[in-house]
């Protein structure tokens, strides 16, 4: 069957409308089923010991004591694993309780070597350091060197030249839920029960089946609830591989959830930069010549890459900055590993490209908000800057920084997201049933995005009942296959999936109902939970009527996403107004504006919600999270929630979140969006800082500190 | 050189010592830690108490007995949701919110930090919030506690769960149980909150997805149905 466009946004009854998250109620009632919350009867409690220096070889792993321990039924150890950061999982134990786990915990013997250590990129980088991975691997890696066009002429011949240098700080993903899962073997050890908190049902499925070298078709993973990832939980990690294999060993289930110093320590994050960018520009504003050294570091053994010249360089052939000069190394150090999170690299870009663009608006004179019109050839990014600018009370802005009189400034910035996300491989099944139920089944998972709400809007709108009247049932690898959720891909890749599906569906029950309404198949539609012939409504069967028809031969059909009912590429813009006490170095943010293009919009409801979340995350990122590593010792001092500050409600000020609903982007098709709002926030903020004061804070978090710094650099500092 | 070491225990010991202040305490001590966070919560008005509670538990000694390691352990009665759960052989670092989860069947409140700085194991205890993670079960004794389940009125949601639907004001979930009875101890108290005063009873609640400003505008609706009574 062709596949049939979406329907114009103006006929839409639930699609680009607000639906209720169909999941709210289990989630306000603690009745919603998260991974951490299963617990199989006689679970077992699974706990790591860990390596506890941040260089050092587990040489021999002891757990004779810890196995005597009454409660104890398995241990799993990793005798000879090289550690290359504290906290290491070297062993571990299942256990009756936590309480006993933890005892047994403390009584596993490691003898360890130890090794010279560094945890800070700027030590890492010195030639005397420590190494990292002894003599097998340098700490400093180059991983770009580009160059094209003339750089040094254009620098030469520009009409303003700005120099800066922009960092920006390791962030851990800290989501609440943290990672792990319960196993359960069944059929005397022949198949695996796994309830995990994942992005990716099916990767935890393959990863653990090729660990445990078993058909895949004999794991079942289920996350019914999570609670949140932001790109650290796709696979099964040696948490889900080591929690299986307590189990086999135990003969009973084993829950394995990491405590929150290993959430915060062993689960990814987001690499640190430093940038030191120098950019040209003509008197007009155009941007001739981006030249930039930089370095971050993420971890012991992944990169820190992020796309530079981001936004303003990245267009046309040639590209719309034409020369330009990128190098940037990978610093490894003995801390934890960057994962993929919220955006990857892009922050990072976006902080030192937004500042240098404002620069150059000040060294020419001209509004940053024209500036980036200018330079940004994207025409919805265009019109976004504009509204972004009119929302937030853009006219009001001081073009002097730190105009205000008193010490308390006002100031405004503004910054671009853009995102490539799209969707594909994702099938789903869409069955009828005699009795009107209509269910979708698809093996995608909500993070909390709402991916639960799409299935069930999408499947009414085509099937013209309300949203309630859809089950929808996902999260599981015993539903048809769909892809992990990560790279704003999953509402792009199930939506259409879920259309196309129950089109089909309608097609085939249109069939079956056909006779009775005296029709051709085709001369049906489906309406307000009635089936009816388009010649002629009065001819209708209300829905159950007409699933009554069906008997006892439900109708199943399995279909999968097409392209062309989704898109990738989108953009967003941020503004915002914050307030800046000169005497204290306070930042108080008064009001955040993202402007965000969706393509076809599922539920507006649950996608401004998006918008809200990712500006909170772009808060907090600029303003209070850090990840500190001990130079002495080592470790991170602070893994946990109290010293690992995220935003909290009183940090929170007016977020207003607009959904670009201007007809070119609605007719797009569906595209993705958890990602780019999170881009740009703290790079706004960063401008507005700027242009409170006149003091640019180019290092992440945003403290009051570096705030009364800046100033006195400016020669501005009260009292 | 790399040096060898043969008794980790006391290594373990040792550097744990030497960064008493620079990492946290081992979990058993969480019961006792007090965060710069929660202390702060602690002097507000609709404050999570966090403090383990004063006061002789009303567990009878007489049915305590060894543990495993030689500990004493005791068979207590707990009062949840207006009903008594007898929980035997608890030990007496066991909190409230290992007992609630793993020894009886009420998950709505969750593990988090498990050290007082989320609030995401919050629930009643004589109608004042409290973190579960940070109250010794034992002391829990003699007390009405209340879980985010124990909210629901049969079937029908609290105003606040109401609110918290109609306004979105969750995603992922894992921090909406302790947002909900944060709220809900809020409305139970001041039925007209102010947005600052909405903002203080939830300080001592962290969410990661970022739903604070729709949890703020469910707090104002909720609270405006208990006033009016609607
Ligand atoms: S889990 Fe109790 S306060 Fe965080
Ligand atoms: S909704 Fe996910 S942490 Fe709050």
């Amino acid at each position: 069957m062709a596949v049939i466009p979406w329907k114009p946004a103006g006929e839409m009854t639930h699609i680009t409308k607000n639906t209720t998250r169909v999941d709210a109620v289990p989630k306000v009632t603690g009745k919603a089923e998260f991974s951490y919350d299963v617990l199989p009867k006689d679970a077992l409690i699974g706990l790591f010991v860990t390596s506890p220096y941040p260089n050092c070889t587990a040489v021999t792993v002891d757990t004779a004591a810890a196995e005597a321990l009454p409660g104890v039924k398995a241990v799993w150890t990793d005798e000879g694993k090289v550690c290359r950061m504290a906290g290491e999982f070297v062993a571990a134990v299942a256990a009756e309780t936590r309480d006993i786990a933890r005892d047994a915990v403390r009584r596993v013997r490691v003898e360890w070597e130890r090794y010279p250590f560094v945890v800070k990129a700027e030590d890492a980088r010195q030639p005397n350091s420590a190494q990292v991975h002894g003599a097998t691997r340098p700490n400093v890696n180059r991983a770009a060197d580009d160059e094209a066009g003339d750089v040094d002429a254009a620098f030469e011949s520009a009409a303003a030249v700005v120099d800066g240098t922009y960092s920006t700080q390791v962030q851990t993903h800290t989501s609440l839920e943290s990672h792990g899962m319960t196993c359960r073997w069944d059929d005397a050890g022949e198949n695996l029960r796994v309830w995990a908190s994942t992005q990716g049902v099916f990767s935890v499925r393959g990863e653990l089946a090729g660990a445990l070298e078993m058909p895949e078709s004999s794991v079942v993973v289920t996350t019914d609830y999570m609670g949140g990832g932001f790109g650290s939980k796709f696979g099964a990690g040696v948490e889900g591989i080591v929690c299986a294999r307590l189990a086999r060993d135990a003969g009973r289930a084993v829950k394995l959830l990491l405590t929150r110093e290993q959430e915060q320590t062993n689960s990814g994050n987001r690499p640190s930069s430093v940038q030191h960018i120098r950019a040209a520009a003509d008197a007009e504003g155009r941007v001739t010549a981006f030249d930039m050294e930089a370095h971050g570091t993420g971890g012991y053994s992944q990169g820190a890459g992020f796309p530079a010249p981001y936004i303003y360089g990245v267009f046309g052939d040639p590209p719309s900055i034409p020369n330009r000069r990128i190098v940037r190394d990978d610093v490894y150090i003995n801390a934890g590993n960057a994962r993929a999170m919220r955006a990857p690299g892009h922050p990072q870009a976006s902080f030192g490209m937004e500042a240098t663009m404002d620069e150059l608006a000040y060294a020419l004179d001209i509004d940053p908000v024209d500036l980036r019109v200018l330079n940004d050839p994207n025409e919805t990014r265009q019109a976004q800057y504009r509204d972004a600018a009119k929302r937030i009370g853009w006219s009001r802005r001081n073009a002097e920084p730190g105009a205000d009189a008193g010490p308390v400034k006002t100031g405004f910035g503004i910054g671009a997201a853009r995102w490539g996300g799209g969707g594909g491989g994702t099938r789903a099944t869409v069955e009828i049933h005699s009795d009107g139920s209509a269910v979708v089944k698809c093996g995608t998972q909500d993070l909390g995005t709402g991916t639960r709400t799409v299935v069930a809007a999408v499947a009414a709108e085509q099937l013209g009942l309300a949203v309630e009247d859809i089950t929808p049932l996902i999260g599981d690898t015993r539903f048809p296959p769909s892809g992990g959720s990560g790279g704003s891909t999953t509402c792009a890749s199930v939506a259409p999936a879920i259309k196309v599906t129950a089109d089909a569906a309608l097609a085939t029950l249109f069939g079956r109902v056909a006779p009775a309404l005296d029709a051709q198949a085709d001369n049906l539609e489906a309406v307000d939970r009635t089936i009816r012939r388009i010649d002629d409504p009065s001819k209708s069967l209300a829905w159950a009527d007409a699933c009554a028809l069906l008997g006892a031969e439900p109708i199943s059909e399995t279909e999968q996403h097409d392209g062309s009912l989704s898109s990738r590429g989108t953009a967003g813009v941020c503004s915002v107004e914050l307030t800046v006490d000169e005497e204290t170095g306070d930042v108080r943010i008064q009001k955040v504006v993202s402007v965000q293009e969706a393509g076809l919009v599922i539920d507006k409801l649950t996608l401004e919600s998006q918008l809200i979340g990712a500006v909170i995350q772009g808060i907090s990122y600029a303003l209070h999270e850090d990840r500190v590593m001990d130079r002495l010792l080592g470790h991170q001092v602070n893994a946990n929630m109290e010293f690992y500050k995220i935003s909290g409600a009183m940090d929170i000020p007016e977020i207003e979140p607009v959904v670009w609903m201007a007809e070119e982007s609605l007719s797009r098709g569906v595209i993705g969006i958890g990602e780019p709002p999170v881009i740009p926030v703290a790079a706004a903020i960063g401008n507005a800082v700027r242009n409170a004061t006149g003091a640019r804070v180019a290092g992440l978090p945003i403290t009051p500190r570096r705030v009364l710094e800046a100033l006195e650099r400016e020669g501005r500092a009260q009292g | 050189m790399p040096e060898h070491e043969s008794t980790p225990d006391d290594t373990r010991a040792d550097l744990e010592e030497e960064q008493a202040d620079a990492r946290e305490p081992d979990e058993d001590g969480a019961a006792s830690g007090m965060s710069r966070r929660s202390f702060i919560k602690g002097v507000g008005g609709t404050a999570v108490a966090t403090a383990a509670m004063s006061g002789a538990t009303e567990t009878d000694a007489a049915e305590a007995s060894d543990g495993p390691d030689g500990v004493r352990v005791a068979n207590i009665t707990l009062s949840i949701n207006g009903e008594a759960h007898a929980v035997s052989r608890v030990e007496p670092r066991t909190t409230l919110l290992d007992v609630l989860r793993n020894r009886l069947e009420y998950t709505g409140a969750k593990p988090v930090c498990e050290r007082a700085s989320c609030g995401a194991c919050s629930v009643l205890l004589d109608g004042k919030p409290v973190y579960a993670c940070s109250i010794l079960a034992m002391d829990a004794e003699g007390h009405e506690i209340v879980t985010v389940e124990g909210l629901l009125d049969g079937d029908s949601l609290h105003p606040v769960q109401e609110a918290f639907v109609e306004e979105d004001a969750l995603m992922c979930g894992f921090c909406t149980p302790g947002f909900v009875v944060s709220v809900a101890a809020l409305v139970a108290e001041n039925d007209d909150p102010t947005l600052d005063e909405v903002k203080k009873a939830l300080s001592g609640n962290l969410c990661r997805c970022g739903t604070y400003t729709r949890v703020f505008a469910a707090a104002q609706t909720a609270a405006r149905r208990v006033r009016e009574g609607t």
